[in-house]
């Protein structure tokens, strides 16, 4: 059986792979995301890989106008946070198809892209969109 | 460190953005408006108007505030404080020290310090600071004072919304009513508890590593009858709020004059 994810190399490595996943506190049950090496809840160091479905509701919201210059040619681009269905929150850049004005506590659903930026940051990238 | 590397800085969420997270949940949950937060800046630059160390000292209609360019919506230029040089120091003693010093010392008679989680995404709460909510109860604890004791504060305006939420974490009004105490004028110069007196980090300035000892700073001019232009008359209790980590963690100190 493959390691459980612990890091935030696993995190992204499994967004590469089209793949939203979590770490579960074998002790407490806690959901860690992205995963990590140890609980903040309970101080265990023993997790177990769970996927995650990529649903969620929009806490809140913020259009960037003003980017660092690795992200300029995105703007104006929009970042959230999104509540998961198992608990856990997530930031994340949103997509809203003709630009659709957004509401808080509207439900999104996950998206992944090929990795194709070549420089900085070469990061396998997700985005909320939604449903 | 100010903010989440791996994940939020990586996604482009900027220092105006992590703020505007909590703008937009709080106008959401509260109804708080951008006019309100513009009128925080309009306030601040009206009293940095005063203040001769003042980085920019010079008054904003509420019009330019809010035409001002998008940095982060709902933050505009206007929200977001000044990236400044500046020095800033205090002689920390004991009392009986200090009187070698000066016959009017100022007294920090209540102190407290709290943090939270550096990841916006992870909070409980995006519309509360809630390490400036622990180290706000624990000073006044210490203190032996209310909130509304407070003659004159100097609070971590780094965007004019942090003003707001500083209001309702500090219990200048109740959860939700920091936009309200703003358009009543209360944290104005001549208001209930003026805030920011000094211009804050809007119009003073936001020298990051000096802006805590400036606020202190200011205080004591205050507390010791030498602000000037901007003397909040009789002021005896000052309070110090001020924010690193974009709420990672929060000191709160509060002042008494000598006498």
């Amino acid at each position: 059986m493959a390691e459980p994810p612990t890091s935030i190399e696993d995190f992204y490595r499994s967004i590469a792979a089209g793949r939203l996943v979590a770490g579960r506190c074998k002790e407490c049950g806690k959901l860690l995301v992205p995963p990590r090496p140890l609980c903040p809840n309970c101080y265990s160091t023993t997790f177990e890989e769970v996927q995650l479905k990529g649903k969620g509701k929009l806490v809140s919201y913020t259009i960037i106008h003003i980017a660092p210059p690795q992200f300029q040619t995105m703007t104006p681009y929009t970042i959230g946070i999104v509540e998961l269905e198992e608990g856990p929150k997530l930031p994340g850049i949103i997509r809203s198809p003709g630009d659709t004005p957004l509401k808080i506590g509207q439900e999104l659903t996950i998206d992944f892209e090929p990795q194709t930026a070549q420089t900085w940051p070469k990061w396998p990238r997700y985005f909320f969109k939604p449903i | 460190m100010a903010a989440d590397h791996p994940l939020e800085q990586w996604l482009g969420l900027t220092f105006p953005g992590l703020y505007a997270l909590m703008a937009t949940a709080h106008m959401h949950r509260y109804g708080t408006t951008e006019e309100q937060m513009a009128k925080v800046a309009v306030k601040n630059h009206r009293h940095g108007a005063k203040n001769p160390k003042a980085h920019l000292p010079k008054e904003i209609t509420l019009e330019k505030a809010l035409s001002s360019r998008v940095i982060a919506w709902p933050l505009k230029l206007y929200d977001c404080s000044l990236i400044t040089d500046g020095a800033s120091c205090l002689i920390l003693t004991k009392p009986e020290t200090a009187k070698k010093y000066t016959d009017t010392p100022v007294y920090i008679v209540g102190s407290g310090q709290a943090s939270d989680t550096l990841s916006l995404y992870e909070r409980e709460d995006l519309t509360t600071l809630k390490a400036a909510s622990m180290a706000a109860q624990q000073a006044y604890h210490m203190a032996e004072v209310t909130p509304q004791q407070i003659d004159v504060a100097e609070v971590h305006d780094c965007f004019t919304i942090a003003e707001i939420i500083a209001y309702e974490d500090l219990g200048f009004c109740r959860r939700g009513e920091g936009g309200r105490l703003v358009d009543e004028e209360a944290t104005s110069y001549g208001g209930k508890i003026p805030v920011n007196v000094s211009g804050g980090l809007k119009s003073k300035g936001h020298p990051v590593g000096a802006s805590g000892v400036a606020q202190a700073y200011e205080i004591y001019l205050q507390l010791t009858g030498q602000a000037e232009g901007r003397q909040v008359e009789g002021a005896e209790i000052g309070l110090t709020h001020s924010v690193g980590g974009s709420g990672g963690t929060a000191v709160v100190h509060v002042y008494r004059r000598c006498g």
